[in-house]
C-alpha cells in the first residue's frame, strides 16, 4: 500500500515539477525543476527494486542540474533568479505535438494487452547486475566508456578558448607559438 | 502500480519534454527538454525490467540510457558555450545556418 501510494505521489511531483521547467518564469528554477523531476524518477526507479540505477539517477542529476545553474548565471549575462523569461516559438505545434504523443503512448500503455508479471528478480540486483558487466556485457560498458572519453575529448576541444591551433597556426609550425603572454622556457 | 500506470507516468514526462524540445528558443532549454524525454525512458525501461523481464540485461540499458544523457549534456554545453563564445549568441533561431 505505501508503495502504491509513494509511487503516485512520485509520479505526480515528476510530472508536475517537469512540466514546471517550461512553465517558471526563470532559468534557475526551471533547472531546480528539473532536478526535483530527476528526484521524483530516481526514487521511482528505486521502488522498483533497482537501488543502484535510481542512487546514480539521483546523484547524477542533481550534480548535473547544479552546474547547469552555475552555467546560466556565467553566460546568460542576467540575474536568472530575478529575470523573467518567455522564449519560445511556435508554441501551437509544440503544444499539438506533444498531446499527439502523449496520446498515441498512452493509447499504446492502455490498450495493450501487456502480459502479467513475469520473471523474479535476483537477490542481490546490484550484484547481479556488476557481474554482468563484467561478464558477459562487458563490451557495451567498454563501448560506453569509450564513448565518454571520447566526448571529454570533443567537449574539451569546442569549449576551449584557445587551442594548439590558435597557438601553433593550422600546421602547427608556427614558432615561436602565438601567446597572448610570452613567457617560459625558451621564450 | 502497474506497468500501465508506469507507462503512463512515462509517456507524461517524455510528452512534457517534447513540447520543452519543440517550443523553447534557448538551446540549454532544448537541452532541458531532451533530459525530461530520457527521464520518461528511464521510468518506462525501469517499468519495463520489474514487470516483464526482471535479468540483469534490463539494468545495463538503463545504464547505457543514462551515459546516453550524461554525453547529450557535456556535448550541449560544449556547443552552447563554443556558440556563445563565437557568436554571442544563446538562442536557437540564431544558429540556423544548416536550415533548409
Amino acid at each position: 500500500m505505501i508503495t502504491h501510494i509513494s509511487f503516485w505521489v512520485f509520479a505526480v511531483v515528476a510530472v508536475l515539477s517537469g512540466a514546471a521547467v517550461f512553465w517558471v518564469n526563470s532559468m534557475a528554477r526551471a533547472s531546480y525543476a528539473l532536478a526535483l523531476s530527476f528526484i521524483a524518477v530516481g526514487l521511482q526507479v528505486l521502488l522498483l527494486h533497482q537501488n543502484y540505477i535510481g542512487v546514480v539517477t539521483i546523484l547524477m542529476m542533481v550534480m548535473e542540474m547544479a552546474v547547469m545553474a552555475v552555467y546560466m548565471v556565467m553566460f546568460m549575462g542576467m540575474n536568472p533568479a530575478l529575470m523573467p523569461m518567455n522564449m519560445v516559438h511556435d508554441k501551437r505545434h509544440a503544444l499539438a505535438a506533444a498531446v499527439g504523443a502523449f496520446l498515441l503512448l498512452a493509447a499504446g500503455a492502455v490498450l495493450i494487452p501487456w502480459p502479467a508479471r513475469r520473471g523474479t528478480p535476483p537477490a542481490g540486483v546490484t550484484v547481479a547486475l556488476g557481474e554482468e558487466l563484467m561478464g558477459p556485457k562487458m563490451l557495451v560498458m567498454a563501448v560506453v566508456g569509450a564513448v565518454i572519453a571520447a566526448t571529454i575529448v570533443a567537449g574539451v576541444v569546442l569549449a576551449a578558448h584557445r587551442t594548439r591551433y590558435d597557438r601553433l597556426g593550422d600546421d602547427l609550425r608556427r614558432r615561436p607559438a602565438n601567446d597572448p603572454q610570452p613567457g617560459g622556457v625558451g621564450r | 502500480m502497474t506497468l500501465q500506470t508506469v507507462l503512463l507516468v512515462a509517456a507524461a514526462l517524455f510528452s512534457v519534454g517534447l513540447y520543452g524540445a519543440l517550443s523553447q528558443q534557448v538551446v540549454v532549454m532544448v537541452m532541458m527538454g531532451l533530459e525530461l524525454m530520457l527521464n520518461g525512458l528511464i521510468v518506462a525501461a525501469a517499468g519495463f525490467w520489474w514487470f516483464l523481464a526482471p535479468d540483469p540485461s534490463g539494468q545495463v540499458l538503463l545504464l547505457v540510457i543514462i551515459a546516453a544523457m550524461t554525453v547529450e549534456m557535456a556535448m550541449g554545453f560544449a556547443v552552447a558555450t563554443h556558440l556563445h563564445r563565437v557568436r554571442r549568441v544563446d538562442m536557437t533561431d540564431m544558429a540556423a545556418d544548416l536550415n533548409g
